[in-house]
């Protein structure tokens, strides 16, 4: 198996998205400078991590979205490569076109940095597959601009796909129907705003996220 | 020359910004005012030749995110 992980100028958790990718399926994990206009050949798994990408300047996720790497991944993405987006990540997958919405500044205004429950909407897909359909599991977030946004023919039609893959059991940051996590049509492009890089061995508090990465390891097989 | 461009959030999209804005000047005792929106200005330095159509088109590429946001080209 064969990762990368995306690196913007200011994206923090490359490291650990990469870390933990390599650890929970042995996958051949790169980072890939943002600046690069190639991907590595054979991927099977490409992750945009969270960060501050461009210091977050004209909106999260906005420069990221334009840079030359981009469209190799909107590209792979079409090709059917499993995308997956966490916080900054998701941000940027929404400004680049392949996830509908945007994520808007908090309703609360502050920042959110703690461990958040999490209700499994959608245990289908391949980046679900290990999680229960309405099973809870703890994952953290820490964001400011992660209030989902998108309007109400949107979200029903999310919600009628099946699309919606996570929620938060209880209202962390305004969000649309509490919509911590959606899908794209085709299933293989996952964002969500909290971390599962962060839950991946009890020493982090809890391993609900390793489960995200153990099942793509079996979907991808 | 030069062309100011305005970003302005959607009617109906909660501004939690504009908000948080309302409540200080309340606090400093500014009564009577009903809603604060916050939005952004971007100012074009540019040549004569781009046109009000290029200006668009980096509107909805980059400068404003249709989604959430309306822009307004001046002029």
């Amino acid at each position: 198996m064969r990762a990368a992980v995306i690196q913007f100028p200011g994206s923090n958790c490359d490291r650990d998205m990469a870390v933990a990718i390599r650890d929970v399926t042995g996958a051949d994990t790169s980072i890939v400078w943002h600046g690069n206009s190639a991907l590595p050949d054979g991927l099977d798994l490409i992750a945009v991590p969270g960060g501050f990408s461009y210091g977050d300047y004209l909106r999260s996720g906005a420069m990221a979205a334009k840079s030359p790497i981009m469209k190799s991944v909107v590209a792979a993405a079409g090709n059917g490569v499993p995308v997956l987006g966490v916080c900054n990540g998701f941000q940027v997958l929404t400004e680049s076109g392949l996830l509908p919405g945007a994520l808007m500044r908090n309703a609360g205004i502050r920042f959110v940095c703690r461990d958040v429950k999490l209700k499994v909407e959608n245990s289908q897909s391949i980046f679900t597959s290990r999680y229960d359909a309405g099973e809870e599991i703890i994952i953290p977030v820490a964001h400011h601009d992660g209030n989902y946004f998108a309007d109400d023919a949107t979200l029903d039609r999310l919600e009628g796909e099946g699309r919606v893959a996570f929620r938060y059991a209880e209202d962390v940051n305004g969000s649309a129907r509490n919509i911590a996590g959606i899908l794209n049509d085709a299933g293989n492009v996952l964002g969500m705003m909290p971390h599962p890089e962060r839950m991946i061995e009890a020493m982090q508090g809890g391993s609900d996220g390793r489960r995200m990465l153990e099942g793509l390891i079996r979907e991808i097989a | 020359m030069k062309t100011r461009i305005f970003v302005t959030l959607k009617n109906g999209v909660l501004d939690p910004q504009g908000k948080a804005i309302h409540h200080a000047l309340e606090s400093l005792g500014f009564d009577g005012v009903n809603d604060v929106r916050a939005g952004r200005l971007i100012e074009l330095e540019h040549e004569e030749g781009i046109s009000k159509a290029q200006m668009e088109e980096m509107c909805q590429k980059l400068l404003a995110n249709t989604v959430i946001e309306n822009f307004e080209i001046e002029g």
